[in-house]
């Protein structure tokens, strides 16, 4: 830690105004920030003194996805065994999965964090931590054969177009990962619908097995699956979406932490029982749809998006009903998008200033009121 | 000569490429460029019928300007403009039946375009005819430019062509290459058209409005 420390020390004359790379200067400082923790402080104004930093809050995010994303690597090799007919050890599921998943987290980190960086050296601005977490929920989201370049471009696509262009992090209207998704759902629809994407079968002796994503096959009434299949989540789904179990650690952790909002995660379980409450009848077929596809994996990581999502307290389980009620109508009433999710969380993310707005109106038109009474 | 292409005329035949285009500046013509830029072909017919459009437009309403009731101005532009439409409309169905079915209404929409009547309103009632001849090929061509680079974008990308014409070698598709559908769709050209402006501005920075 301490050589790290004085050899960016010594390098830092270099990026400063004057030196070698003066241009560079934001490269210097993001990886600063990112290793240590910056000595610059804020001296003019009033401020809460607290620990937590831009910084801290996208890393509790990431390990808070980690053991979805850990159970996704070792589901990848899972589901491609049981594809094959093969026994494999679970080192040997985990391994197989490393080598689907590893190059797909590599190559949006690499693309994502590249156009940040460009477009920090262009904007003279710096360069912060937001990408940290979208990087790795872009992948988390894909199909498991999504071909590499795919995933560059959606990458690319969700950066510039929903993010950068609107002034970066912070200031982006739509979750990029979800943006990134979208892009990849329209633009390239053979490769995240239908049953031949979701396992990966590369050996190419797996041809005449097909594994429709369960969401796709309840379309035609039967999903197949069982509550508890979709709980344990070994079953075919994007690679991070799949394990209620996991999926719920992580929303632990946010919670613990207090990173994400347990009034938006619960209106959007909430909204979406009641709305599969209504579509279906009865409560077992309810829950199953809270746990099949991406709807707690959105929940839990998506909707709580605090850039995206409302800010109000009131306007939160506004959100969060509204998502929830999108999802399951999306889903169940629209067989041309059997994953209602993403479309929930992007329409909902278009409205929550909308929300917002409404809510702070009325607050403040409410003491009116009571002000005028008063006097 | 010299008089013909003065600083003024020229200006109005060459500002609206750049400086004063109407989709990128002006921000009209938006709908058509949404609608008919899926393909290279029709985009092209329809920058050119707008041009034709527009240019005849400006001329007999430049004429007409001094001898027309101000109170009836929009109803004479209308009559004028739908003439002009209806035999664009008729020589595209004579001589290109192809791409006159593709453009479907959209030809017969151009009477709506507000590219044409906001350049009469704008220009035609108050110019010659010379200048006002000048300033609808401009606006025309202004408009036809950003319609073909939309669409050679989207039929590049979203359908592998050009012109209908395969463009990527079957290898590319071999080795895992894809067309991209979202370009086929209607938001891809709302979003190239705001790259486009982005672009535009970036490059004229005395464009970019204080704010």
């Amino acid at each position: 830690m301490k050589c790290l420390r004085e050899f960016l020390d010594k390098q830092k004359p270099h990026f400063c105004e004057g030196g070698k790379f003066a241009k560079l200067h934001s490269v210097l400082t993001g990886f600063e920030s990112f290793l240590f923790v910056p000595n610059t402080v804020t001296s003019k104004g009033a401020h809460i003194r607290d620990a937590v930093d831009l910084k801290r809050t996208m890393i509790t995010v990431v390990v808070a996805l980690l053991p979805a994303l850990l159970f996704g690597i070792y589901n990848v090799g899972y589901q491609h065994y049981l594809a094959l007919g093969q026994d494999a050890s679970f080192w040997c599921m985990v391994g197989f999965g490393l080598l689907k998943v590893l190059p797909m987290i590599i190559v949006s980190y690499i693309v994502g964090l590249g156009i940040e960086f460009t477009v920090a050296q262009i904007k003279g601005h710096e360069i912060n931590e937001g990408f940290l977490v979208s990087g790795i929920l872009i992948p988390m989201v894909m199909p498991v054969e999504a071909p590499l370049w795919m995933v560059a471009v959606s990458t690319a696509f969700a950066v510039i177009i929903g993010k950068e262009i609107f002034g970066g992090t912070g200031m982006n209207i739509w979750n990029p990962a979800l943006v990134a998704r979208a892009f990849f759902f329209f633009a390239y629809p053979s490769m995240i619908t239908g049953d031949k994407v979701w396992v990966a079968n590369s050996c190419g002796a797996t041809d005449a097995i097909s594994a429709a994503t369960p969401l796709a096959n309840q379309v035609s009434g039967d999903c197949g699956v069982t509550l508890c299949d979709s709980i344990i989540g070994l079953i075919p789904g994007a690679i991070g979406e799949t394990s209620v179990v996991a999926i719920l650690i992580g929303a632990v952790i946010l919670l613990a932490t207090g990173v994400a909002s347990w009034r938006t995660m619960l209106s959007v379980f909430v909204g979406g029982f009641v709305m599969s409450l209504v579509i279906m009848g009865n409560v077992d077929d309810a829950l199953l749809q809270l746990c099949l596809g991406g709807f707690a994996f959105g929940a839990v990581f998506m909707a709580t998006d605090p850039v995206t999502s409302a800010q109000t307290n009131v306007g939160k389980y506004v959100y969060g009903l509204l998502v929830g009620v999108m999802a399951i109508l999306i889903r169940l009433k629209n067989p041309g998008y059997p994953e209602g999710m993403m479309m929930a969380i992007l329409l909902m993310n278009s409205f929550a200033p909308l929300i917002d707005w409404v809510v702070v109106q009325a607050n403040i038109n409410r003491r009116m009121k009571r002000a005028k009474v008063n006097a | 000569m010299s008089a013909l292409f003065s600083d003024k005329n020229r200006q109005a035949l060459l500002g609206p490429l750049s400086a004063n285009n109407p989709v990128l500046v002006q921000i009209l013509g938006i709908c058509s460029a949404l609608a008919v830029t899926s393909q290279l072909k029709p985009a092209f017919v329809m920058g050119l019928s707008v041009t034709v459009v527009c240019a005849f437009a400006n001329v007999i309403l430049s004429l007409l300007r001094n001898t027309i009731p101000n109170r009836i101005r929009i109803i004479v532009q209308l009559v004028v403009v739908a003439a002009l439409v209806i035999i664009v409309d008729q020589v595209l169905k004579a001589f290109v039946y192809d791409v006159s079915k593709q453009l479907s209404v959209y030809v017969g929409l151009i009477i709506t375009n507000c590219i044409i009547m906001g350049r009469i309103e704008a220009f035609a009632l108050a110019n010659k005819p010379w200048p006002s001849l000048l300033d609808g090929i401009g606006n025309g061509l202004g408009y036809g430019m950003i319609l073909v680079i939309v669409a050679f974008v989207r039929e590049l990308l979203g359908a592998g062509t050009l012109f209908g014409f395969k463009v990527f070698p079957q290898a590319f598709y071999d080795w895992g290459y894809m067309n991209n559908g979202l370009m086929l769709m209607a938001p891809m050209p709302l979003i190239l058209i705001g790259l486009i402006v982005w672009y535009h501005r970036a490059k004229n920075p005395d464009m970019i409005e204080n704010n």
